[in-house]
Formats: structure tokens, C-alpha cells, sequence
């Protein structure tokens, strides 16, 4: 056999390269789209239904999971997302996306045994690494600024 | 190496999916409609595709054993399509190189006179192993260009001491090999070391050359692993392989990733395209499996691979 670096160098020049700089402007346009949309929404929700400001972003980040949500059950959004890639996965869509394919996944498995065990099966590293940043990060601002 | 007498291939059946007949796949018994082929799960609808298989090869002689292969946990499609057969059974899992291995297991048992007819079974199911080896199936995760699609196909072949035109001659099982490749995407990268070493290994063993075969076929190294193969052996062996296919590689056409992979993918490109095309008559099929699990690849461990070769003659 080969030796191995010299294998994992052919490797590298054979493997069709990806075409990082598409893949970018792709995922950056998409992500500027759904801000754009987003921000939208949030005006409207605030002029035509006189919702607070506050209250408005809530209620357009509830209507884009649900959005993420209904589009993945009708099975159309994975092919968004291998298009437009962390456009998509990147925002609050992203983490809809990955807890509703995981439920339909193991929506025959059982509730507890295949639902409830593996609806965070992607998403539970944004849960866990992101709460235990926001309490290193609450550290942080509590002695900066006792 | 294997040298077997009196084992011959005497009957096939081949099951494929929607995606398979959209590319044109012909002369295939049987395509499936859609994935979930009226069972309520994928898992089930896997093993009823086997069942289908199953129940169009047994006539009036009954096999006197199955063995059978797919890529779901500890080869639930497989048990599952044996059940109510009533016929002795055996799982036999290598991955994607499962046909040769197979072929080999019941030439075996056919050679030492154990049994004089055993059926060998394969399937692969793209959304259960989307789901089994990497993310789930409605998730679009990105897929790189050096990337394969699992096939959707069940396979059945007969295999007994008597007579026919397709004659099991040789075969030869691999050895296990690191490819040093970490990167699961890339199956072909990791396969193609091992599908040089046994191909080299057969050909010291037989005593035979390259061009002693009309076609060498190999399972589902991809486009990417195919020119890794040839490029391994042009510059290590200073071997120029002209009658070359690659099973996967030719299943879907313009497809954007490498191509298709699964243990179905070599028999049915055998069965439907070159057994049909009665150009070859000497086929030397070498089954590359890529023997890795998400576990493996979670911990980051090298991945290993091993390919197992089986010799085909045709007459008439």
C-alpha cells in the first residue's frame, strides 16, 4: 500500500473542490433576505397592529419557526438548505429545521423512546453550549460591572 | 483465494427505486413507487423490498439457506424480511463489499455439499441509511461534491450446484486496510486502497493480468474514488486498467455528487446492465465496503475498508 501521507495527498488533489466562494455569497444573499423579510414583518406587526417593538420581534421569530417548521413537514425544506446552507441553518429557521426533521425521523419510534429522545439530537449542542456561554458571559458582567 | 466447482448463478431478481428509474435503469424486474412502498416506516418498507425479492425467487425447490445483508442497525431489514420464509438463515454484514462476501459464504457451502441451493439477498434503502449513518432524512444537510447517495434496491440471486450459463469461479476474500482517511464523505478516497490490494492480491494468486477480464467491475468507489483507484495503481503497480467500471459512478447520470453507494449497487449494475448486455464473459467483480458507523466517525478514528473480489464467467 501507499504510504499514508502521500495517499492522503493524492486524496486532496483527486476530490473535486468546493466552490467556497458560491457556497458564501449564496448563504450571505439568503441570510439577507430572511433580515430583510424579518425586518419586514416587525414593521408591519408594529404599524398596522400596533404591537409594541419589544413584542414585535417575538412575534416575527414565531412566525419565521413556524414557517421553518411547516416547510420542513411538507418536505420541501431540506432542499432550501442544501442549497442556501448556513443562510438557512444559521438563523432561528436552522433550529426549527433540525428539531422538526428530527421528530419526523422518529415519529414511529415512540413518544419517549424516539421523539422525546431524539428531538434535540442536533440541536442540543446550540441548547447546551449556548446556555452554559450566557451564564459564563452573566459571570463576566457581574464582575465587570458590580 | 476460493476456487469453486459446480457453483453457478441460476436465477436474479432486481427491485429499484423511483430516483434509479428517473435515471433510466433498465431491464430491472420490479421499481418501487416510493420510499415508503405501503409499510409505515422506512426500516419496513427496506425489508418488505426484500420480501418482494424473496417471494418472486423461491419456486418449487426451496432454497436450503439465506443469507442475506443491508446497512440498517444490526441488519434489521434483513431479519425482517426473513421472517415467515421458513427458511434457515443467516446475516452476513460487510458493508458495501456484502455481495462478494455472500457469494463466496454460499459457493462454500455449496462446494463442501451442505446444501445444494442457497439464495443470497441484498438491499439498501436511501432514506434508512440517511437516517442510519448521517443526519435525518427531511434535515438538507450540505452535501459536499466528493459525497455518494445511498442506492435504493433490493437484489435476490440464486446459487446452486446446478447447471447454468453464469459459473462462480473464483473469489477471494480482502483484508481490512486503514485508509488514513477520516473524512466520511469521501467513501471512495477511503475504499480505493483496499480495491487496489485485492485486485493486486487476485491477480498474483490466479496468475492472471488485467486483460485476462472483459470487465473489472467495482462496487461503488464513486467518480472521485475511481480515479483515486486508477491513479493508485498507475503510479504504485504501473498498472493501466482500460475495462474498468465502477458500479456506482454510472447509476445516475449528471449527478453533482460522486455517486451512488450501498452493497445493492454492484449486483444491480451486474444483473440488469452487464449480465444482460452479453458483450462480457469474463467479469471479475470487486465489492468495496467502507466499514465505518457513525460511532467511528464521532470518536474521529481512521476509517477502515476492505473490498472482496468474485470471478464471473458467462458461457454461450
Amino acid at each position: 500500500m501507499v504510504k499514508k501521507e502521500e495517499y492522503l495527498k493524492l486524496v486532496e488533489k483527486v476530490t473535486p473542490k468546493e466552490n467556497k466562494m458560491e457556497n458564501a455569497i449564496n448563504s450571505f444573499v439568503m441570510g439577507g433576505v430572511l433580515g430583510f423579510l424579518a425586518e419586514c414583518i416587525k414593521l408591519f406587526l408594529v404599524n398596522v397592529f400596533s404591537i409594541p417593538v419589544r413584542d414585535a420581534i417575538g412575534w416575527t421569530l414565531l412566525i419565521f419557526i413556524f414557517l421553518a417548521t411547516l416547510f420542513t413537514s411538507l418536505g420541501f425544506m431540506d432542499s432550501l438548505v442544501s442549497k442556501f446552507k448556513s443562510g438557512l441553518i444559521i438563523p432561528i429557521t436552522g433550529f426549527a429545521h433540525s428539531i422538526t426533521s428530527s421528530i419526523l425521523d422518529y415519529r414511529k419510534d415512540g413518544f419517549v423512546t424516539g421523539i422525546g429522545s431524539n428531538v434535540f439530537k442536533l440541536a442540543g449542542s446550540v441548547l447546551l453550549y449556548g446556555i452554559l456561554f450566557a451564564f459564563i458571559m452573566a459571570i463576566v458582567k457581574v464582575i465587570l460591572y458590580v | 483465494m476460493f476456487e469453486f466447482k459446480n457453483v453457478y448463478i441460476n436465477n436474479y431478481y432486481t427491485l429499484a427505486g423511483p430516483l434509479e428509474k428517473e435515471n433510466g435503469l433498465k431491464n430491472c424486474d420490479f421499481f418501487i413507487k416510493d420510499y415508503y412502498y405501503g409499510a409505515k416506516t422506512i426500516e419496513q418498507a427496506e425489508s418488505k423490498m426484500q420480501k418482494t425479492v424473496l417471494n418472486n425467487l423461491i419456486n418449487k425447490e426451496k432454497p436450503e439457506a439465506i443469507l442475506s445483508s443491508d446497512l440498517t442497525n444490526q441488519l434489521t431489514a434483513s431479519a425482517l424480511g426473513a421472517v415467515d420464509s421458513n427458511i434457515p438463515h443467516m446475516g452476513l454484514y460487510s458493508a458495501c463489499a456484502s455481495f462478494s462476501s455472500i457469494l463466496i459464504t454460499l459457493g462454500s457451502f455449496i462446494m463442501s455439499k451442505h446444501i445444494k441451493k442457497g439464495l443470497c439477498l441484498i438491499s439498501s434503502h436511501c432514506l434508512a441509511a440517511e437516517k442510519q449513518f448521517r443526519f435525518p432524512v427531511e434535515y438538507g444537510a450540505p452535501k459536499p461534491k466528493r459525497s455518494s447517495q445511498t442506492a435504493t434496491a433490493a437484489i435476490g440471486i440464486e446459487v446452486s450446484s446446478n447447471e447454468s450459463n453464469i459459473k462462480i469461479v473464483r473469489g477471494m476474500l480482502g483484508k481490512v486496510l486503514d485508509s488514513g482517511v477520516k473524512d466520511a464523505h469521501n467513501m471512495g478516497a477511503i475504499m480505493a486502497p483496499s480495491a487496489v490490494d485485492t485486485l493486486i492480491n487476485f491477480l498474483k494468486e490466479s496468475k492472471t493480468e488485467v486483460t485476462d477480464y472483459d470487465i473489472i467491475l467495482t462496487g461503488d468507489l464513486g467518480k472521485t474514488g475511481s480515479s483515486i483507484f486508477k491513479e493508485v495503481l498507475k503510479k504504485e503497480h504501473n498498472l493501466k486498467i482500460k475495462n474498468h467500471l465502477d458500479a456506482g459512478g454510472s447509476i445516475y447520470k449528471d449527478f453533482e455528487y460522486s455517486g451512488a453507494s450501498g452493497p445493492a449497487v454492484l449486483p444491480l449494475i451486474l444483473l440488469t446492465r452487464i449480465l444482460t448486455s452479453k458483450k462480457y464473459k469474463k467479469i471479475l467483480c470487486l465489492a468495496t465496503g467502507s466499514l465505518h458507523s457513525s460511532l467511528l466517525v464521532n470518536q474521529k478514528n481512521t476509517i477502515p475498508t476492505v473490498t472482496h473480489a468474485i470471478y464471473l464467467e458467462v458461457n454461450k
